[in-house]
């Protein structure tokens, strides 16, 4: 029986044990026939996989298990106005429509639940230990952090979690980052992740789900544990995930999708099988101390070309492998950058604060703590605080991090994934350069020709105060 | 999906590290309702200059390869965003076959799904493909015997799991044959909520 957690046979990392509790059947195909207990659907991903089902002539199997969010081409300003954007416009008429159709839960525009879907999925409580989670974005990797395997897949995965309730899928390798020690102060999640990709590289998670383990990932709050979860995929990983604890129960305890009180005994005793055992063999270990993380930011077009904020741009020439070199050229070339210039040297045109990766109530607590009593640069053209969700950005308004934001020069805007991609109005110029808290430093990224940098909300502030990168501690008075 | 066809061609050779699904199809080219009609945004920026104009010295635009079907890719291809848009933007543009180090797991699995065979070999063996392509040889790549012959003769294996080369040889619909196990997936999911009833839907 797939459900039972007595048996234990072997022992497992809590990725086999999700996996195992989920395997219905074999494919013909090879693959194993995996169930899908939620299925977040949104704008950009979901219209062909609707088309696919009629081509069928096929039902959603299971319309409960899915919830849809438009998110991508969602404008930040008045949300009460049409869309301008026709084609963005289209996209989220079709989300509207297909989930009218099918009755699927939608969380529209003016609904204050609404927001970026991994930011909309925890809040709510329907992210929980133990299940499996997908959707039509890689960032899906976000939902890992409660102790659920969560993971981005394409357009037809989506068709097929519609049509199925499953998908089809061949068992990735494990892979476990331990993180020990004491992260210094005013670093946070968004540090550590840029510090892993740095170490193993874009690529170094590809075929593995990583769990995260050791004291500085038990001490993370649960913001934290999503930030980090959030840039496995930036790593190369399917998925990221971390073992629930009392953290996590905490977390979800009381939420409109959470268990009630009725069953929460119930589920926590569910919930506390999920979690690697002492024994369980990984095929690949990685292990980083705390206390030697810096506050990071990339120089380059890849999250793996990063360095310590306060240092130099690397030399292309100084990279034995080849196509690193040639990577690097490039990227110094797109991002306007000189080897073995200070990052500090370059000067900043936008500054975004937001994004799946750091939209929630802590990411802009942080930011505001920064900015509170202070000013951002004149030679900052732009600044966004966008909060991941209507419900994060009541919170913060209850708090008045609105009016902090405000006062030093920041514009407080409506939910949505805004400047972390070019599909909606918050776009970044030609040859402009952003401080951003967003997941991806990829060329065209946040607008054709745009420069990103990638860091921690606390150094966007910063950044937005100084008019260039500049480490938190180095900020003066 | 169309059955997996033997490819014989010349081969695109695009010796990129890291090459993201936004490099391959920038988002504004997502905001399409259809899969078709994307091939248009393929690699824009690395073909266009931002008034439009072609990059001339672009390797796709290279009358060589203009019919090339085969793409030789640089170390982790493919990675960042789940976009489909991508895969089908290389559908269009006549991408049959991608050849390279490694592929990133969501990319690898959309290609699979659309019928897009994507082999990975050692950073050699690559290279020495990537020196035929320069050299402007041809390559077969035949899936039965997974196979990739050159022009001069060199014969190069791979291996795919059976399972994958059966189910793109047979052009195979993955979702007739998932519902295959209906009444299994049913009954899972009916089990399921029995015992953890918070799960529930309505
Ligand atoms: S915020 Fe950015 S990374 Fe996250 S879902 Fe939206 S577009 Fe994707």
């Amino acid at each position: 029986m797939p459900l039972t957690t007595n048996a234990k046979p072997q022992p497992a990392t809590l990725y086999d044990k999700i996996w195992q509790q989920h395997v219905v059947d074999m494919h013909a195909s090879g693959g194993s026939i995996i169930y899908i207990d939620q299925h977040f659907i949104h704008d950009v991903t979901s219209p062909q996989a609707f088309d696919m089902l009629s081509a069928r002539g096929l039902p959603v199997f299971s319309p409960g298990s899915t919830l849809a969010v438009p998110d991508h081409n969602v404008p930040t300003t008045a949300r009460e106005l049409p869309i301008k954007d026709a084609l963005s416009k289209q996209q989220i008429d079709v989300l509207k429509s297909n989930a009218r159709a099918n009755n699927i839960t939608l969380f529209d525009l003016d609904d204050v639940r609404n927001g970026i879907v991994h930011v909309v999925g925890p809040e709510q409580g329907i992210t929980q230990p133990g299940m499996t989670i997908v959707c039509g974005d890689s960032h899906t990797s976000t939902h890992g952090a409660f102790g659920a395997l969560a993971f981005g897949i394409g357009t037809s995965e989506v068709a097929h979690t519609l049509a199925t309730q499953t998908l089809v899928l061949h068992k990735s390798k494990n892979m476990k980052v331990t993180v020990n020690g004491t992260l210094p102060d005013h670093l946070s999640a968004k540090d550590i992740a840029l510090a892993i990709i740095g170490k193993i590289g874009a690529g170094g998670g590809t075929g593995y789900v990583i769990e995260y383990c050791g004291e500085t990932i038990s001490a993370l709050s649960m913001e934290g544990r999503m930030t980090l979860c959030n840039m496995s995929i930036e790593a190369g990983a399917r998925a990221g995930m971390i073992a629930p604890d009392n953290k996590t129960f905490a977390y979800l305890k009381g939420r409109p999708s959470a268990p009630d009180a009725k069953k929460w005994d119930a589920a926590l005793a569910y919930w506390g099988y999920f979690k690697s055992d002492c024994e369980a063999v990984f095929d690949k270990e990685i292990t980083l101390d705390a206390s030697e993380i810096v506050a990071m930011a990339t120089w380059g077009t890849s999250p793996e070309q990063v360095i310590p904020v306060t240092g130099r741009v690397p030399n292309p020439y100084d990279f034995d492998d080849i196509v690193k070199k040639d990577a690097a050229l490039k990227a110094l070339e797109y991002m306007g950058l000189k080897a073995g210039q200070k990052l500090s040297d370059a000067t900043l045109d936008r500054v975004f604060i937001g994004s799946c990766t750091n939209a929630r109530i802590e990411d802009m607590r942080a930011a505001a703590k920064v900015l509170k009593g202070r000013k951002i640069s004149s030679t900052i053209v732009q600044a966004l605080a966008v909060p991941g969700s209507g419900l994060v950005k009541k919170q913060a308004e209850d708090e008045g991090l609105d009016v902090i934001f405000t006062d030093a020069g920041f514009e407080w805007r409506e939910p949505g994934c805004s400047m972390c991609l070019g599909m909606n109005p918050d776009r970044v110029g030609p040859e402009e350069r952003c401080a951003s808290t967003s997941n991806r430093n990829f060329e065209g990224r946040q607008g054709p020709g745009a420069r990103t940098h990638l860091l921690s909300p606390a150094l966007a502030a910063a950044a937005a105060v100084a008019g260039h990168l500049i480490d938190v501690k180095e900020l003066g008075e | 999906m169309e059955p997996f066809k033997n490819v014989s061609s010349i081969a695109t050779p695009f010796q990129q590290a890291n090459v993201d699904t936004d490099l391959i199809v920038p988002s504004r080219y997502l905001k399409t309702i259809k899969t078709t009609g994307i091939g248009e945004g393929l690699l824009y920026t690395l073909r266009f200059h931002e008034d439009g104009s072609p990059i001339k010295s672009s390797v796709f635009h290279q009358p060589l390869y203009a019919n090339s079907a085969i793409l030789l890719t640089g170390p982790n291809f493919g990675c960042g965003s789940s976009r489909e848009h991508a895969v089908w933007a290389l559908r269009e543009a006549g991408y049959k076959v991608l050849i390279g180090t490694s592929f990133a797991d969501i990319f690898a699995s959309n290609c699979y799904k659309n019928g897009i065979l994507t082999v990975t070999l050692p950073e050699d063996l690559v290279n020495e493909l990537m020196c035929a392509a320069v050299a402007g040889l041809e390559m077969a790549v035949n899936l039965e015997k997974q196979e990739i012959t050159t022009d001069e003769g060199r014969v190069i294996s791979f291996d795919i799991p059976l399972a994958r080369k059966d189910y793109l040889l047979q052009g195979l619909d993955e979702i007739s044959l998932t519902l295959q196990s209906v009444d299994n997936i049913k009954a899972y999911q009916e089990e399921r909520l029995q015992h953890l009833p918070w799960q529930s839907f309505d």
